[in-house]
């Protein structure tokens, strides 16, 4: 363990006028530095935005396949995983062998979703991922529950960027399906909406 | 790696003086002692509460004098459980440097337990909320009422057969805190609950004579949200972006201590990499709690350049942490066994960016307030608290350090690697407002030196366990793998199965010692979750320290106390 070095505080204080002085210098400074030399800490908001990082935990997206269909396969495994109980998924039949389902809905509420990123790290497809876009405004509750649609826009992805992601891009899907039956046969598993 | 299933709580005949000593004064009231995962727990009967109380307290060879957690646990029709309710006390020895849980079991007919706040002055408002969350009713407690519900709330909402969707319509506010005496002419004043002076929505009302405080009563509870309930509901996992939320301007020391107690259930340490980037980021983080702490208290009485100059330095670590995890706020970084993901390649050029940020703003702060007679006559000598009340209090962190007892739970229990690095513990004198600025302002120096020493020998390596029953297997692996990917369906859909047993695991938050007693049953979700919050302990002394003093002067303690809404409603 290391040993404990305790310090005393030091609790004198300058008398006079001096302390006074040398505080109205470093206001004086902070100001020059702000007005003069470019040292700002404050942003020209809204006509100058923050730049975030690509880990970004903003607004979600579904990614697509190629002809444009949603890479989602309604796994439910999302939606298991949301602590905040906000991601609603109805699942569909496709007719390809090697994808089974997809959702028929997909909603996610974003008054209660706390942006946590736990969806993506819980998806096996990588077809659900966060964009930048922070600045969500609605006047209904209705309006900020978000649907398939809107998931699937691609004009905001181009506006503020991609944020929270996988970062692997190798998805071979006829994994998934194998898997999922063992899940079923070896433990008993079938995923589906989490009930609450 | 120590295995997630090695079989809890074997008996142990237990060595420690603790037990002896109990074993002496009560003889076979004492029901039963378990040592599992280097935490000792003893059960006494309900007889002997008040008096092992007493004993851990005032007895020479113990010392246990630092009240830290009073809880309850609802074991409903649990087997092995003859009783229904059962609470549990954790207290700490600083001399020995030893924690204590006692457990006393109490039976749902008769659900009663004698008051110890004589003992312990922190236990009143812990008995308070037990109460009002469990329904066990204290004998001989002062004020027995709601503490963190409302006045008007029907039920006690941590008994496991509350049903959780049931809404109250609650709208009396309690217009009496104090009892005004017949006939007198002193006012009244509300502080709060919505007060520029008040930091976060709690309400204080004083019995003014003139300008002096006569009497005065804390109400708190306006964010309550019952974070312990939620949790109670959820899987270890998900418990993560809840613990971001209650002391939220040091978010990631909240993840931090949380993911340390359930590896400490789990017998799964973290690999060194992430231990030594969780460190970095909470001592970050504590620089921040700080800064905003110091900051805010100076605008209360006037000052408000400080404020705006430690800004800068915040605004270049929440970049820095918003690059390593995509939130500024609400991180969700930590995942049990280690981290979500790798920090940037550039995150030690940014963090030696937000380090010298961080001392310019420090040494501008410290020359506009430190020595300066204006600032230092307002906290001199204000809202002085002794040693020896703090530790009944419950007080922890740097408001117990001013008081000058030196406990410092990286010291003196270090985790996550804190051994490594060399930083000293700064303690006050008197024990005043100033004494409690100054340890803040030393203990924001003791941090960047340990930072600077943990990125200089920052470990290469993974940075979350391999351990396949608790940490996702990595994405690649999920994509090609037929066994990683049904393990990733697996931990996902069933969380992590913790061994049955409890562990308190407790970490140096910034307002102080952080606890998390977790109780398992071997679910996938935390059976009971008891947060040790350290502002609940700190503010519960609030209205007794403001008493006999100026309005002005209440204004300047409750800054310095850095109470969090967040942290005390939970």
């Amino acid at each position: 363990m290391a040993t404990v070095n305790v310090v005393r505080v030091e609790r004198n204080t300058h008398p006079g006028i001096y302390p006074i002085l040398l505080g109205l210098k470093i206001t004086f400074m902070n100001m020059i530095r702000t007005l003069f030399m470019g040292q700002s800490a404050t942003i020209q908001f809204p006509e100058q935005k923050r730049v975030s990082s690509g880990r970004y935990r903003g607004i979600h997206l579904l990614t697509a396949r190629e002809d444009g269909t949603p890479k989602c396969v309604a796994c439910y495994m999302c939606a298991t995983a949301c602590p905040a109980e906000c991601i609603y998924i109805e699942a569909g039949e496709r007719p390809e062998k090697s994808i089974e389902k997809y959702p028929t809905r997909f909603e996610i509420d974003l008054l209660r979703c706390v942006y946590c990123g736990f969806c993506v790290d819980a998806c096996p497809e990588e077809a659900i991922m966060m964009s930048r876009e922070n600045d969500l405004v609605g006047t209904t509750r209705a309006e900020l529950i978000i649907d398939r649609d809107r998931l699937m826009e691609r004009g905001k992805l181009a506006e503020y960027g991609p944020g929270y992601r996988p970062t692997d891009h190798d998805v071979r899907r006829p994994v998934r399906i194998a898997a999922l039956e063992r899940l079923k046969k070896e433990h008993g598993i079938v995923p589906g909406m989490p009930h609450r | 790696m120590a295995s997630v299933l090695e079989t809890p709580q074997a008996p142990a005949a237990s060595t420690s003086p603790t037990v002896r000593i109990l074993r002496e004064k009560l003889g076979d009231q004492v029901l039963r002692v378990d040592e599992w995962r280097g935490d000792l727990a003893v059960t006494v009967s309900r007889k002997a509460w008040v008096e092992a109380a007493r004993t851990l307290s005032f007895h020479p060879e113990l010392d246990y004098k630092l009240f830290l957690d009073l809880c309850g646990v609802d074991w409903l029709d649990r087997d092995g459980h003859d009783d229904r309710f059962e609470v549990a006390l954790h207290v700490y020895s600083v001399s020995h440097k030893h924690h204590v849980r006692l457990k006393v079991p109490i039976p749902e007919s008769d659900a009663t337990l004698d008051t110890i706040v004589g003992v312990y002055k922190g236990a009143n408002w812990f008995e308070r909320e037990t109460w009002d969350l469990y329904g066990i009713v204290f004998n001989g407690h002062p004020n027995l009422s709601r503490l963190l519900t409302h006045d008007s709330f029907v039920g006690h909402p941590m008994r496991k057969d509350y049903e959780t969707p049931k809404r109250h319509l609650l709208k009396e506010a309690k217009q009496w805190l104090l009892k005004v005496p017949e006939g007198s002419e002193h006012m009244i004043v509300n502080i709060g609950p919505s007060h520029p002076a008040m930091h976060g929505a709690f309400r204080v009302q004083a019995l003014m004579d003139g300008e002096t405080i006569q009497d005065a009563e804390a109400e708190i509870g306006y964010m309550h949200r019952n974070f312990e309930k939620m949790a109670e509901e959820r899987t270890y996992w998900q418990v993560i972006p809840y613990t971001d939320r209650l002391n939220y301007c040091s978010a990631f020391m909240n993840g931090h201590g949380y993911a340390l107690a359930v590896e400490k259930l789990l017998g799964v340490p973290a690999p060194p990499r992430a231990e030594a980037i969780r460190v970095i980021l909470s001592e970050f983080s504590r620089i921040m709690d700080h800064f905003i702490c110091i900051g805010a208290n100076v605008v209360d009485l006037g000052a408000i350049t400080p404020f705006f100059v430690v800004f800068r330095a915040r605004e270049a670590i929440y970049d820095l942490i918003e690059a390593c995890c995509g939130a500024r706020l609400t991180v969700s970084y930590v995942r049990i066994g280690g981290l979500a993901q790798d920090v940037p390649d550039d995150f030690e050029a940014r963090a030696r960016t937000a380090i010298a940020s961080v001392r310019d703003v420090t040494s501008q702060m410290e020359k506009l307030l430190t020595r300066n007679p204006i600032f230092a006559n307002r906290f001199k000598d204000v809202g002085v608290m002794s040693a020896e009340d703090a530790l009944s209090w419950g007080w922890v962190g740097p408001c117990l350090r001013g008081s000058g007892v030196a406990y410092d739970v990286r010291k003196d229990h270090p985790y996550s690697g804190y051994e490594q690095y060399d930083f000293d513990v700064p303690v006050g004198t008197v024990g005043d407002c100033y004494d409690r600025y100054l340890v803040r302002v030393e203990e924001i120096h003791q941090s960047v030196r340990i930072i600077e020493q943990a990125l200089a020998k920052l470990p290469k390596g993974p940075v979350i366990t391999d351990d396949k029953k608790v940490a996702l297997p990595p994405k690649s692996e999920v994509y090609s793998n037929i066994e990683a990917l049904m393990n990733h369906f697996k931990l996902v859909y069933e969380g992590i199965l913790p061994p049955a047993g409890e562990v308190y695991g407790y970490t140096e938050g910034a307002n102080g010692e952080l606890g998390f007693y977790i109780v398992s049953d071997g679910g996938k979700f935390p059976y009971r979750l008891k947060v040790r919050p350290p502002c609940f302990a700190i503010y519960a002394a609030f209205s007794e320290m403001i008493k006999g003093g100026l309005l002005a002067d209440a204004v300047a303690i409750i800054g310095g106390l850095n109470v969090i809404a967040g942290e005390l409603d939970r």
